[in-house]
């Protein structure tokens, strides 16, 4: 539903390319662009408009309408400036040099502090601590019982004492009991609160003041509006926030008020929830956020794995052999390895920018397929694999029946095999007619410091 | 259902200022001086800064700016308010005859559905309807129990399943109940779903399948719970589940915070979907018709 801002900017590149000089009109034109990105994805209004500036100066200062690409040369610095807003590097959480470690988790209702502190145990579980969960939303109807039931899905003990009406009095005791019974870490899940509810925002003071917590995580939906930065400082006025937890990312949320609240707050993202199973809890990549907010999909690390998996003479070689039209099933099923050396393939497609567009159209990918493919190369001969020609009926017949499949099956990939062929050849000659074979949409480098 | 309680505008605005200084207006500062191109780029940002989303904000903007009759600052106001209430339609209401109604009531996770219910099932009791309640989350970590803790606030009984058990299945048995014990509505909560989930969604329309079958010449009303402070994303969730069961409404949830909910305006001009309630707190008579000259004006409050 929303123009990546590539395309979007793209057009207007096309728009101006054929002129020598771009006009300042030219240049407010593309940064109008980005500012409309930048808020279709909920990029707080002022953020978007100090970014902007800043990406002005830079634009400015850098000459980029000089360059080849000007368009390209903007969204690599936005997504530059997208990643140092969002924090730089990941942080590690901090661990309390006398245990037990209290993290304390706060935000609105609904945006999944319960489900997060589930995740966050289970997560320090699988790397060796003793976590204790602590109920202390005693408001909502059968909170408790939520974390009880979340807790012991990740095997971790909920210190909860039902029909207690102080939250401040159970947490304490929370800390006592796990000092007794020796956890390291205790995770407080809060109850959900309005920024303006001033009695439940003096009790986070209060619980504040009474657990001195060596975490402060602000619990934020990733599907969240312009009022997240509100909502941010004022829980923030109350009580130090340390960092942001941003669930529900595994929708299709672009989540730029994350990046609003890390902006205003200047504390980092630590956790991303990435859906319903208890183990979808990842640390968080600030340049794939940045690629998301832009709608760019996660191109980035898919060259990064790309670049793993395939060495640039290979590549070389490949491109020789396809402009030759000598690109056989053996190199076929080379690339196919190389392919799934990168990852499994449903990983792989939600980095491609406008999968959601794919996805939405229900296209849907199948791993198996690939293994039958490879199955029924690896039943060719060489010379079958050479010369696809010579695969007759009874051949045919055969590879079925080494790899286990039906002839239907042999039949529809020789045809595919031949229509990929047709169809390399077909886009270099018009690639040549048309006086070159560049791509313009070149993916983006990953040198990061040559825009700061 | 006429907007029955004047005063929810009011309501709102008092348990606001409980923490909330009398913030001046960014509009009324705006509209002090003669509208110009500062005037209507300040306009725009309040309408982003509501959740209207900017291409929607833009738009407005250009018809005020067009406009012939808004020339002075109160005929933009005037001209705004116009486009605004235009935009979002008239309110919702729920057609509950003949009985057994069904009201399903969906959202993503968090949204704010099984509260709704809860709200939703006591006014309807004030109304003097029998009410009953389908627990269909069957996956949320004690969702079911916290449908039962509403239903005892409320007196409305529960059909439940075990955790883990097949939605379907709960809304089927719930349905054959509502008839035997001749309900006269029936509410189901849904687990909270991402609208890009696709089995979940087919799970969704299954629901709506077995209900719309076990209880035909029943009027099925679909409700959409949409968060106020929900960005543009609202629009996705929106359209995913009108293409996959077809919405009658939409709730309003969280209005009680700082949030303007201006997504609402983004979703009804796209689906034609009403807006029925809005929630403004956290107790049991805290669900009211949706007013929407009350939600505009709010909207244009810093």
């Amino acid at each position: 539903m929303f123009e990546a801002l590539q395309s979007r900017l793209g057009e207007i590149v096309r728009k101006i390319a054929g002129r020598g000089v771009l006009s300042p009109q030219d240049v407010e034109a593309v940064l109008r662009e980005v500012r409309m990105a930048l808020l279709e994805a909920d990029v707080n209004f002022r953020v978007a408009r100090d970014f902007v500036e800043g990406v002005r100066a830079a634009a400015v200062g850098q000459e980029v309408w000089k360059h080849l690409t000007p368009g390209q040369q903007v969204v690599k610095i936005v997504h530059q400036e997208l990643i140092r807003l969002l924090g730089g590097a990941a942080r590690e959480l901090r661990v309390a040099a006398a245990p037990p470690t209290i993290i304390l988790l706060v935000g609105l209702h609904g945006v999944g502090k319960t489900t997060t502190a589930g995740k966050l145990a289970g997560y320090l579980r699988r790397r060796g601590r003793s976590p204790l969960l602590v109920a202390t939303d005693l408001k909502r109807p059968a909170a408790i019982r939520q974390l009880e039931i979340v807790g012991d899905q990740v095997g971790v003990p909920v210190f909860a004492r039902h029909g207690e009406t102080d939250p401040i009095g159970v947490a304490r005791a929370a800390v006592e009991a796990a000092v007794a019974d020796g956890h390291d870490v205790v995770i407080v899940d809060s109850a959900g609160r309005l920024h303006v509810d001033d009695d439940l925002m003096a009790e986070l003071t209060g619980m504040h003041s009474a657990l001195a917590p060596h975490e402060i995580l602000l619990v934020l939906d990733a599907m969240a509006g312009q009022d997240a930065v509100r909502m941010a400082e004022q829980f923030g006025a109350r009580i130090p926030l340390d960092g942001v937890v941003l669930t529900k990312l595994d929708g299709d949320a672009r989540g730029g008020a994350a990046l609003s609240v890390v902006a205003t707050i200047g504390r980092p993202i630590l956790f991303v929830g990435v859906g319903e199973r208890p183990d979808a809890l990842e640390r968080f990549h600030p340049d794939r956020m940045a690629s998301r907010i832009l709608g760019m999909g996660d191109m980035l690390t898919l060259i990064e794995r790309a670049e793993g998996a395939v060495s640039a003479e290979a590549a070389a070689e490949l491109e020789r052999k396809l402009r030759r039209h000598q690109f056989t099933f053996a190199d076929f099923l080379e690339q196919l390895r190389q392919v799934r050396k990168m990852g499994p393939l449903e990983q792989l497609i939600e980095m491609v920018p406008g999968y959601a567009r794919i996805r939405e159209a229900g296209a849907s990918v199948d791993e198996g397929q690939l293994s039958r493919v490879e199955a029924m190369i690896q039943s060719m001969t060489p010379q079958e694999r050479d010369t696809p020609s010579v695969i007759d009926g009874s051949r045919r017949r055969r590879i079925a029946r080494g790899s286990g499949v039906t002839v239907q099956d042999v039949n529809r990939l020789l045809k595919q095999f031949e229509q990929v062929r047709r169809l390399v050849r077909h886009a270099d000659e018009r690639g040549r007619g048309a006086g070159g074979t560049r791509s313009r949409t070149a993916p983006i480098p990953k040198e990061a410091d040559r825009w700061q | 259902m006429s907007s029955g309680s004047p005063g929810w505008f009011a309501r709102l605005r008092t348990s606001l200022g409980r923490t909330r200084e009398a913030i001046s207006s960014r509009l009324d500062a705006l509209l002090l001086a003669p509208p110009d191109d500062a005037f209507f780029a300040g306009l725009e940002e309040v309408l982003i800064a509501s959740d209207v989303g900017a291409g929607l904000s833009a738009e407005i903007v250009e018809r005020l700016r067009r406009d012939p009759g808004a020339r002075t600052a109160e005929a933009v106001r005037a001209a705004l308010g116009t486009i605004l209430r235009d935009l979002l339609g008239a309110p919702g209401s729920l057609s509950l005859d003949p009985a057994p109604a069904v009201v399903l009531v969906l959202g993503v996770n968090g949204s704010g559905k099984t509260t709704t219910i809860g709200k939703l099932a006591f006014r309807m009791r004030q109304e003097g309807r029998r009410v009953m309640m389908a627990a269909a989350d069957t996956f949320r970590a004690a969702a079911i129990e916290q449908l039962e803790l509403w239903g005892e606030r409320a007196g409305a009984p529960v059909i439940r399943h075990q955790a883990g058990a097949d939605p379907a299945a709960v809304v089927f048995d719930a349905a054959q109940a509502a008839q035997a014990r001749e309900a006269d509505v029936l509410i189901v909560d849904t687990a909270g779903r991402l609208h890009t989930k696709v089995n979940l969604m087919e799970e969704l329309k299954k629901m709506d399948r077995v209900l719309a079958r076990a209880l035909p010449g029943s009027p099925i009303e679909r409700l959409l719970v949409l968060d106020a402070g929900t960005g543009q994303n609202g629009l996705a969730q929106a359209r995913r589940f009108h293409e996959a069961v077809g919405l009658t409404g939409v709730v309003l949830a969280k209005l009680d915070g700082t949030a303007k909910g201006g997504i609402a305006v983004a979703v009804t001009r796209d689906l034609g979907v009403p807006i029925a309630f809005v929630g403004i707190g956290e107790g049991l008579d805290d669900l009211v018709p949706f007013d929407p000259a009350a939600f505009v004006a709010a909207l244009l409050t810093a």
